[in-house]
Protein backbone atom coordinates (compact mmCIF):
# COMPACT_ATOMS: atom_id res chain seq x y z
CA UNK A 1 0.00 0.00 0.00
CA UNK A 2 2.34 2.79 1.42
CA UNK A 3 5.00 1.25 -2.25
CA UNK A 4 1.73 2.21 -4.44
CA UNK A 5 1.45 5.57 -2.91
CA UNK A 6 5.11 6.26 -3.30
CA UNK A 7 4.91 5.06 -6.31
CA UNK A 8 2.01 7.58 -7.88
CA UNK A 9 4.04 10.50 -6.05
CA UNK A 10 6.52 9.70 -7.83
CA UNK A 11 4.60 9.07 -10.98
CA UNK A 12 2.54 12.59 -10.88
CA UNK A 13 6.16 14.21 -10.05
CA UNK A 14 7.20 13.15 -13.14
CA UNK A 15 4.01 13.98 -14.94
CA UNK A 16 4.22 17.44 -13.28
CA UNK A 17 8.03 18.04 -14.33
CA UNK A 18 7.04 17.15 -18.38
CA UNK A 19 4.24 19.08 -18.21
CA UNK A 20 5.12 21.73 -16.58
CA UNK A 21 8.17 22.40 -19.73
CA UNK A 22 5.43 22.77 -22.04
CA UNK A 23 5.43 26.68 -22.95
CA UNK A 24 2.92 29.28 -24.30
CA UNK A 25 3.06 29.11 -28.19
CA UNK A 26 2.28 32.66 -27.57
CA UNK A 27 4.70 33.83 -25.46
CA UNK A 28 7.59 31.33 -25.56
CA UNK A 29 10.00 32.50 -22.76
CA UNK A 30 6.91 31.66 -20.44
CA UNK A 31 5.70 27.84 -19.37
CA UNK A 32 2.46 26.87 -18.58
CA UNK A 33 3.63 26.86 -15.03
CA UNK A 34 4.90 30.29 -15.04
CA UNK A 35 1.72 30.93 -16.32
CA UNK A 36 -0.39 29.83 -13.55
CA UNK A 37 -2.54 27.53 -16.56
CA UNK A 38 -1.13 24.15 -15.55
CA UNK A 39 -3.55 23.76 -12.38
CA UNK A 40 -3.32 20.07 -11.37
CA UNK A 41 -1.73 16.82 -11.93
CA UNK A 42 -3.09 13.45 -11.02
CA UNK A 43 -2.58 9.88 -11.12
CA UNK A 44 -5.81 7.42 -11.61
CA UNK A 45 -4.70 3.45 -11.90
CA UNK A 46 -0.93 4.45 -13.39
CA UNK A 47 -2.93 6.68 -15.92
CA UNK A 48 -2.02 10.57 -15.75
CA UNK A 49 -4.56 13.25 -15.99
CA UNK A 50 -3.46 16.76 -16.47
CA UNK A 51 -5.60 19.55 -15.90
CA UNK A 52 -5.54 23.17 -17.54
CA UNK A 53 -7.47 26.73 -17.17
CA UNK A 54 -7.56 28.75 -19.96
CA UNK A 55 -6.53 32.59 -19.73
CA UNK A 56 -9.35 34.05 -21.55
CA UNK A 57 -12.15 31.79 -23.07
CA UNK A 58 -11.34 31.93 -26.75
CA UNK A 59 -7.49 31.76 -26.26
CA UNK A 60 -6.43 29.79 -29.42
CA UNK A 61 -3.64 28.91 -27.64
CA UNK A 62 -5.55 25.88 -24.93
CA UNK A 63 -5.56 23.76 -28.53
CA UNK A 64 -2.14 23.98 -28.90
CA UNK A 65 -0.79 23.82 -25.37
CA UNK A 66 -3.70 20.53 -24.75
CA UNK A 67 -1.61 18.61 -27.40
CA UNK A 68 1.80 19.91 -26.47
CA UNK A 69 1.26 18.02 -22.87
CA UNK A 70 0.42 15.49 -24.16
CA UNK A 71 3.02 15.42 -26.46
CA UNK A 72 5.55 16.16 -23.28
CA UNK A 73 3.62 13.59 -21.60
CA UNK A 74 4.33 10.57 -24.18
CA UNK A 75 8.19 11.61 -24.88
CA UNK A 76 8.24 11.13 -20.74
CA UNK A 77 6.98 7.54 -21.06
CA UNK A 78 3.56 7.95 -19.71
CA UNK A 79 0.52 6.50 -22.37
CA UNK A 80 -2.94 7.45 -23.23
CA UNK A 81 -2.41 10.85 -21.08
CA UNK A 82 -5.60 13.16 -20.57
CA UNK A 83 -6.02 16.99 -20.67
CA UNK A 84 -8.60 18.26 -18.87
CA UNK A 85 -9.54 21.47 -18.83
CA UNK A 86 -11.05 23.41 -16.03
CA UNK A 87 -12.49 26.88 -15.48
CA UNK A 88 -13.37 27.09 -11.89
CA UNK A 89 -11.50 29.08 -10.40
CA UNK A 90 -10.98 31.38 -13.26
CA UNK A 91 -7.75 32.14 -14.27
CA UNK A 92 -5.81 35.00 -12.85
CA UNK A 93 -2.67 36.92 -13.78
CA UNK A 94 -2.08 36.70 -9.64
CA UNK A 95 -1.07 33.18 -10.35
CA UNK A 96 1.73 34.22 -12.41
CA UNK A 97 5.29 33.29 -10.95
CA UNK A 98 7.81 35.89 -9.97
CA UNK A 99 10.15 34.09 -12.17
CA UNK A 100 7.60 34.11 -14.86
CA UNK A 101 6.74 38.13 -14.13
CA UNK A 102 10.66 38.35 -14.88
CA UNK A 103 10.92 36.80 -17.90
CA UNK A 104 8.39 38.18 -19.32
CA UNK A 105 10.28 41.53 -18.43
CA UNK A 106 12.92 40.48 -20.65
CA UNK A 107 11.07 39.28 -23.17
CA UNK A 108 10.03 42.74 -23.72
CA UNK A 109 6.47 42.41 -22.23
CA UNK A 110 5.42 44.32 -19.33
CA UNK A 111 4.16 41.78 -16.88
CA UNK A 112 0.89 42.43 -15.26
CA UNK A 113 0.47 44.73 -12.33
CA UNK A 114 -2.49 44.72 -10.19
CA UNK A 115 -4.70 47.59 -8.80
CA UNK A 116 -6.01 48.92 -11.65
CA UNK A 117 -10.06 49.43 -11.61
CA UNK A 118 -11.77 47.20 -14.54
CA UNK A 119 -14.54 49.65 -14.78
CA UNK A 120 -13.30 53.04 -14.62
CA UNK A 121 -13.43 54.80 -18.28
CA UNK A 122 -10.11 56.18 -19.29
CA UNK A 123 -8.48 54.62 -16.09
CA UNK A 124 -5.15 55.75 -15.51
CA UNK A 125 -2.37 52.74 -15.24
CA UNK A 126 1.33 53.04 -14.52
CA UNK A 127 3.03 51.00 -16.46
CA UNK A 128 6.54 50.89 -16.40
CA UNK A 129 8.06 50.50 -20.13
CA UNK A 130 10.08 46.97 -20.32
CA UNK A 131 12.80 48.64 -22.57
CA UNK A 132 13.84 51.64 -20.60
CA UNK A 133 12.11 51.45 -17.30
CA UNK A 134 10.36 54.91 -17.43
CA UNK A 135 6.99 55.51 -16.37
CA UNK A 136 6.17 57.56 -19.08
CA UNK A 137 4.20 55.99 -21.18
CA UNK A 138 0.60 55.80 -22.93
CA UNK A 139 -2.52 53.10 -23.83
CA UNK A 140 -2.21 52.69 -27.89
CA UNK A 141 -5.25 49.87 -27.47
CA UNK A 142 -6.72 48.15 -24.55
CA UNK A 143 -6.33 45.12 -27.02
CA UNK A 144 -3.25 43.61 -28.63
CA UNK A 145 -1.66 40.85 -30.63
CA UNK A 146 -3.19 38.18 -27.83
CA UNK A 147 -6.29 38.14 -25.66
CA UNK A 148 -3.85 38.69 -22.58
CA UNK A 149 -1.96 41.47 -24.48
CA UNK A 150 -2.66 45.47 -24.72
CA UNK A 151 -0.21 47.75 -26.81
CA UNK A 152 1.25 50.69 -25.16
CA UNK A 153 4.03 53.28 -26.11
CA UNK A 154 6.87 54.56 -24.09
CA UNK A 155 6.96 58.57 -24.50
CA UNK A 156 10.58 58.33 -23.22
CA UNK A 157 12.26 56.11 -25.56
CA UNK A 158 9.43 56.30 -27.83
CA UNK A 159 9.09 52.37 -28.64
CA UNK A 160 6.31 50.52 -28.51
CA UNK A 161 5.26 47.57 -26.23
CA UNK A 162 3.10 44.55 -25.47
CA UNK A 163 1.50 44.63 -21.57
CA UNK A 164 0.16 41.62 -20.10
CA UNK A 165 -3.19 42.76 -18.95
CA UNK A 166 -4.31 42.23 -15.53
CA UNK A 167 -6.82 39.83 -15.35
CA UNK B 1 -25.08 18.69 -50.93
CA UNK B 2 -26.44 19.75 -48.23
CA UNK B 3 -26.94 18.67 -44.69
CA UNK B 4 -30.22 18.27 -42.45
CA UNK B 5 -30.21 20.58 -39.40
CA UNK B 6 -30.15 18.44 -36.16
CA UNK B 7 -33.19 17.99 -33.49
CA UNK B 8 -32.33 19.65 -29.84
CA UNK B 9 -34.10 18.28 -26.82
CA UNK B 10 -34.92 21.98 -25.47
CA UNK B 11 -35.32 20.85 -21.89
CA UNK B 12 -34.89 24.38 -19.88
CA UNK B 13 -31.29 23.86 -18.91
CA UNK B 14 -30.84 22.95 -22.35
CA UNK B 15 -32.47 25.96 -23.65
CA UNK B 16 -30.91 28.28 -21.18
CA UNK B 17 -27.52 27.38 -21.89
CA UNK B 18 -28.27 27.52 -25.81
CA UNK B 19 -29.63 30.89 -25.60
CA UNK B 20 -26.76 32.21 -24.11
CA UNK B 21 -24.39 30.68 -26.10
CA UNK B 22 -26.48 32.20 -28.92
CA UNK B 23 -26.11 35.86 -27.80
CA UNK B 24 -22.36 34.91 -27.69
CA UNK B 25 -21.79 33.19 -31.03
CA UNK B 26 -23.94 35.58 -32.91
CA UNK B 27 -22.64 38.85 -31.53
CA UNK B 28 -19.02 36.98 -31.71
CA UNK B 29 -19.57 36.61 -35.49
CA UNK B 30 -20.75 40.27 -36.31
CA UNK B 31 -18.21 41.36 -34.36
CA UNK B 32 -15.50 38.63 -36.73
CA UNK B 33 -17.05 40.88 -39.47
CA UNK B 34 -15.11 43.78 -38.79
CA UNK B 35 -12.05 42.51 -39.22
CA UNK B 36 -9.74 43.31 -41.92
CA UNK B 37 -12.32 46.52 -42.26
CA UNK B 38 -12.22 48.35 -38.70
CA UNK B 39 -11.20 52.35 -38.77
CA UNK B 40 -7.59 51.59 -37.43
CA UNK B 41 -5.39 49.12 -36.92
CA UNK B 42 -5.58 48.78 -32.88
CA UNK B 43 -9.55 48.89 -33.36
CA UNK B 44 -9.41 46.05 -35.69
CA UNK B 45 -7.51 44.47 -33.23
CA UNK B 46 -9.86 45.05 -30.69
CA UNK B 47 -13.16 43.95 -32.19
CA UNK B 48 -11.61 40.65 -33.10
CA UNK B 49 -10.18 40.18 -29.91
CA UNK B 50 -13.86 40.52 -28.71
CA UNK B 51 -15.43 38.49 -30.89
CA UNK B 52 -12.82 35.70 -29.42
CA UNK B 53 -13.87 36.29 -26.06
CA UNK B 54 -17.74 35.83 -27.15
CA UNK B 55 -16.58 33.16 -29.12
CA UNK B 56 -14.92 31.64 -26.35
CA UNK B 57 -17.67 31.97 -24.10
CA UNK B 58 -20.25 30.63 -26.38
CA UNK B 59 -18.25 27.42 -26.98
CA UNK B 60 -18.00 26.69 -23.39
CA UNK B 61 -22.29 27.00 -23.16
CA UNK B 62 -22.88 25.19 -26.04
CA UNK B 63 -20.33 22.03 -24.84
CA UNK B 64 -22.17 22.27 -21.44
CA UNK B 65 -25.78 21.99 -23.47
CA UNK B 66 -24.63 19.02 -25.02
CA UNK B 67 -23.35 17.47 -21.93
CA UNK B 68 -26.62 18.32 -20.53
CA UNK B 69 -28.89 16.97 -23.32
CA UNK B 70 -27.24 14.12 -23.70
CA UNK B 71 -27.30 13.10 -27.10
CA UNK B 72 -25.36 13.32 -29.98
CA UNK B 73 -25.22 16.90 -30.75
CA UNK B 74 -22.26 18.41 -30.31
CA UNK B 75 -20.83 22.33 -29.79
CA UNK B 76 -20.85 22.17 -33.42
CA UNK B 77 -23.50 20.64 -34.60
CA UNK B 78 -25.53 23.13 -32.15
CA UNK B 79 -23.50 26.15 -34.21
CA UNK B 80 -23.13 24.89 -37.59
CA UNK B 81 -26.64 22.34 -38.38
CA UNK B 82 -29.52 24.44 -37.08
CA UNK B 83 -31.64 26.69 -38.57
CA UNK B 84 -32.73 30.01 -38.21
CA UNK B 85 -35.70 29.43 -36.01
CA UNK B 86 -33.65 27.29 -33.85
CA UNK B 87 -31.63 30.01 -33.06
CA UNK B 88 -32.38 31.25 -30.05
CA UNK B 89 -30.26 34.56 -29.64
CA UNK B 90 -31.36 37.93 -28.61
CA UNK B 91 -32.38 40.45 -31.73
CA UNK B 92 -30.24 43.21 -30.47
CA UNK B 93 -27.04 40.48 -31.11
CA UNK B 94 -27.81 39.46 -34.94
CA UNK B 95 -28.16 43.39 -36.11
CA UNK B 96 -26.20 44.41 -38.60
CA UNK B 97 -22.74 46.21 -37.74
CA UNK B 98 -24.07 49.20 -40.01
CA UNK B 99 -21.16 51.50 -39.34
CA UNK B 100 -18.70 51.88 -36.48
CA UNK B 101 -21.05 53.67 -34.13
CA UNK B 102 -23.66 51.47 -34.95
CA UNK B 103 -21.38 48.17 -33.97
CA UNK B 104 -20.24 50.45 -30.74
CA UNK B 105 -23.89 51.02 -29.70
CA UNK B 106 -24.34 47.39 -30.40
CA UNK B 107 -21.73 46.68 -28.44
CA UNK B 108 -22.21 48.58 -25.08
CA UNK B 109 -25.99 47.67 -25.23
CA UNK B 110 -24.85 44.03 -24.97
CA UNK B 111 -21.73 44.87 -22.41
CA UNK B 112 -23.68 46.58 -19.98
CA UNK B 113 -26.02 43.75 -19.41
CA UNK B 114 -23.42 41.21 -19.99
CA UNK B 115 -21.22 42.39 -17.41
CA UNK B 116 -24.33 43.00 -14.55
CA UNK B 117 -25.70 39.52 -15.29
CA UNK B 118 -22.20 37.41 -15.78
CA UNK B 119 -21.54 38.74 -12.11
CA UNK B 120 -24.59 38.19 -10.30
CA UNK B 121 -24.73 34.09 -12.52
CA UNK B 122 -21.61 33.70 -10.48
CA UNK B 123 -23.64 32.74 -7.40
CA UNK B 124 -25.59 30.36 -9.63
CA UNK B 125 -26.51 26.89 -7.97
CA UNK B 126 -25.24 25.35 -11.13
CA UNK B 127 -21.63 25.09 -10.68
CA UNK B 128 -20.78 24.95 -14.55
CA UNK B 129 -22.98 27.92 -15.51
CA UNK B 130 -21.10 29.88 -12.28
CA UNK B 131 -18.00 28.82 -13.43
CA UNK B 132 -18.30 29.49 -17.36
CA UNK B 133 -19.67 32.96 -15.48
CA UNK B 134 -16.71 33.90 -13.88
CA UNK B 135 -14.44 33.73 -17.10
CA UNK B 136 -16.83 36.29 -18.54
CA UNK B 137 -17.48 38.57 -16.35
CA UNK B 138 -13.74 39.48 -16.45
CA UNK B 139 -13.81 39.93 -20.44
CA UNK B 140 -17.33 41.57 -20.41
CA UNK B 141 -15.68 44.28 -18.19
CA UNK B 142 -13.31 45.16 -20.78
CA UNK B 143 -15.78 44.96 -23.54
CA UNK B 144 -18.13 47.32 -21.73
CA UNK B 145 -15.28 49.86 -20.61
CA UNK B 146 -14.29 49.79 -23.73
CA UNK B 147 -17.56 50.65 -25.79
CA UNK B 148 -18.64 52.89 -23.52
CA UNK B 149 -15.42 54.45 -23.69
CA UNK B 150 -15.81 54.91 -27.68
CA UNK B 151 -19.72 55.69 -26.60
CA UNK B 152 -17.90 59.09 -25.14
CA UNK B 153 -15.59 59.73 -27.68
CA UNK B 154 -18.21 59.05 -30.32
CA UNK B 155 -20.87 61.58 -28.64
CA UNK B 156 -19.01 63.92 -27.25
CA UNK B 157 -16.74 64.20 -30.32
CA UNK B 158 -17.76 65.97 -33.64
CA UNK B 159 -21.12 66.49 -34.39
CA UNK B 160 -20.91 63.62 -37.23
CA UNK B 161 -19.93 61.28 -35.24
CA UNK B 162 -22.34 62.59 -32.02
CA UNK B 163 -25.39 62.45 -35.29
CA UNK B 164 -24.38 59.16 -36.00
CA UNK B 165 -24.46 57.48 -32.44
CA UNK B 166 -27.61 59.16 -31.59
CA UNK B 167 -29.22 57.93 -34.49
CA UNK B 168 -27.89 54.24 -34.04
CA UNK B 169 -28.97 54.85 -29.97
CA UNK B 170 -32.39 55.40 -31.10
CA UNK B 171 -32.51 52.47 -33.97
CA UNK B 172 -31.26 49.80 -31.82
CA UNK B 173 -33.05 51.07 -28.26
CA UNK B 174 -35.78 48.89 -28.84
CA UNK B 175 -33.98 45.64 -29.03
CA UNK B 176 -32.57 45.69 -25.26
CA UNK B 177 -36.15 45.17 -23.65
CA UNK B 178 -35.35 41.68 -24.37
CA UNK B 179 -32.67 41.08 -22.39
CA UNK B 180 -34.73 41.23 -19.15
CA UNK B 181 -37.42 39.26 -20.68
CA UNK B 182 -38.20 35.80 -18.98
CA UNK B 183 -40.46 32.84 -19.40
CA UNK B 184 -41.90 29.68 -18.08
CA UNK B 185 -39.24 27.77 -19.37
CA UNK B 186 -36.51 30.10 -16.91
CA UNK B 187 -38.67 30.97 -14.75
CA UNK B 188 -38.20 27.39 -13.03
CA UNK B 189 -34.33 27.70 -13.17
CA UNK B 190 -34.54 31.16 -11.63
CA UNK B 191 -37.14 29.34 -8.58
CA UNK B 192 -34.17 27.05 -8.78
CA UNK B 193 -31.12 29.67 -8.06
CA UNK B 194 -29.81 28.35 -11.35
CA UNK B 195 -30.93 31.55 -13.04
CA UNK B 196 -30.29 35.15 -12.35
CA UNK B 197 -34.02 36.67 -13.19
CA UNK B 198 -32.83 39.18 -15.26
CA UNK B 199 -35.39 41.92 -14.42
CA UNK B 200 -33.86 42.61 -11.37
CA UNK B 201 -30.52 44.06 -13.33
CA UNK B 202 -32.44 46.61 -15.19
CA UNK B 203 -32.25 49.31 -12.86
CA UNK B 204 -28.29 48.77 -12.85
CA UNK B 205 -28.75 48.68 -16.85
CA UNK B 206 -30.80 51.74 -16.54
CA UNK B 207 -28.47 53.15 -14.37
CA UNK B 208 -25.01 52.66 -16.28
CA UNK B 209 -26.30 53.43 -19.51
CA UNK B 210 -27.75 56.73 -18.32
CA UNK B 211 -24.41 57.55 -16.72
CA UNK B 212 -22.09 56.98 -19.91
CA UNK B 213 -24.95 58.45 -22.39
CA UNK B 214 -24.99 61.49 -20.02
CA UNK B 215 -20.97 62.10 -20.07
CA UNK B 216 -20.93 61.54 -23.91
CA UNK B 217 -24.15 63.95 -24.34
CA UNK B 218 -26.28 61.49 -26.14
CA UNK B 219 -29.99 61.09 -25.23
CA UNK B 220 -31.46 58.05 -24.00
CA UNK B 221 -34.62 57.79 -25.86
CA UNK B 222 -37.99 57.77 -24.30
CA UNK B 223 -40.23 55.03 -26.16
CA UNK B 224 -40.14 51.57 -24.28
CA UNK B 225 -42.00 50.03 -26.73
CA UNK B 226 -39.86 46.81 -27.10
CA UNK B 227 -39.23 43.88 -30.08
CA UNK B 228 -38.69 40.92 -29.00
CA UNK B 229 -38.81 36.99 -30.45
CA UNK B 230 -35.23 36.05 -31.01
CA UNK B 231 -35.60 33.72 -27.80
CA UNK B 232 -38.07 31.87 -29.42
CA UNK B 233 -36.91 31.25 -32.58
CA UNK B 234 -38.18 34.62 -34.37
CA UNK B 235 -35.87 36.64 -35.99
CA UNK B 236 -35.09 39.75 -38.11
CA UNK B 237 -34.06 39.04 -41.20
CA UNK B 238 -30.65 39.78 -40.86
CA UNK B 239 -29.99 35.97 -39.21
CA UNK B 240 -30.55 33.96 -41.58
CA UNK B 241 -28.04 35.74 -44.07
CA UNK B 242 -25.15 36.01 -41.18
CA UNK B 243 -25.79 31.77 -40.92
CA UNK B 244 -25.92 31.10 -44.69
CA UNK B 245 -22.04 32.67 -44.23
CA UNK B 246 -21.15 30.96 -40.73
CA UNK B 247 -22.41 27.20 -41.97
CA UNK B 248 -21.75 27.92 -46.00
CA UNK B 249 -18.69 25.32 -44.93
CA UNK B 250 -20.21 22.74 -42.91
CA UNK B 251 -23.53 22.51 -45.17
CA UNK B 252 -22.00 22.40 -48.14
CA UNK B 253 -19.31 19.74 -46.87
CA UNK B 254 -20.84 18.26 -44.15
CA UNK B 255 -18.19 16.89 -41.25
CA UNK B 256 -15.30 18.65 -43.05
CA UNK B 257 -12.33 19.63 -41.20
CA UNK B 258 -8.38 20.79 -41.61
Amino acid sequence: MVNHVTRDMELRQRAWDAAAQVVDPEIPVLTIADLGVLRDVSVHDGEIEVAITPTYSGCPAMNMIAVEIEVALERAGFRKPMVRTVLSPAWTTDWMSDDGRRKLKEYGIAPPQAGSGRRALFGVEQVACPQCGSTDTETLSEFGSTSCKALWRCKSCREPFDYFKCH
Amino acid sequence: MTVASITVSETPLVLYALRRADDALILGHRLSEWCGHAPMLEEDMALANMGLDLLGQARELYAYAAKVEGKDNTEDTFAYLRDVRQYRNLLLVEQQNGDFARTMVRQFFYSAFADLYWRTMMTSRDATLAAIAAKSEKESAYHLRHSSEWMVRLGDGTEESHRRAQIAIDDLWAFTGEMFSVDDSERGLVDAGIAVDPETLRPQWLKIVSGVLAEATLARPANDWMQKGGRIGHHTEHLGHLLSELQSMQRSFPGATW
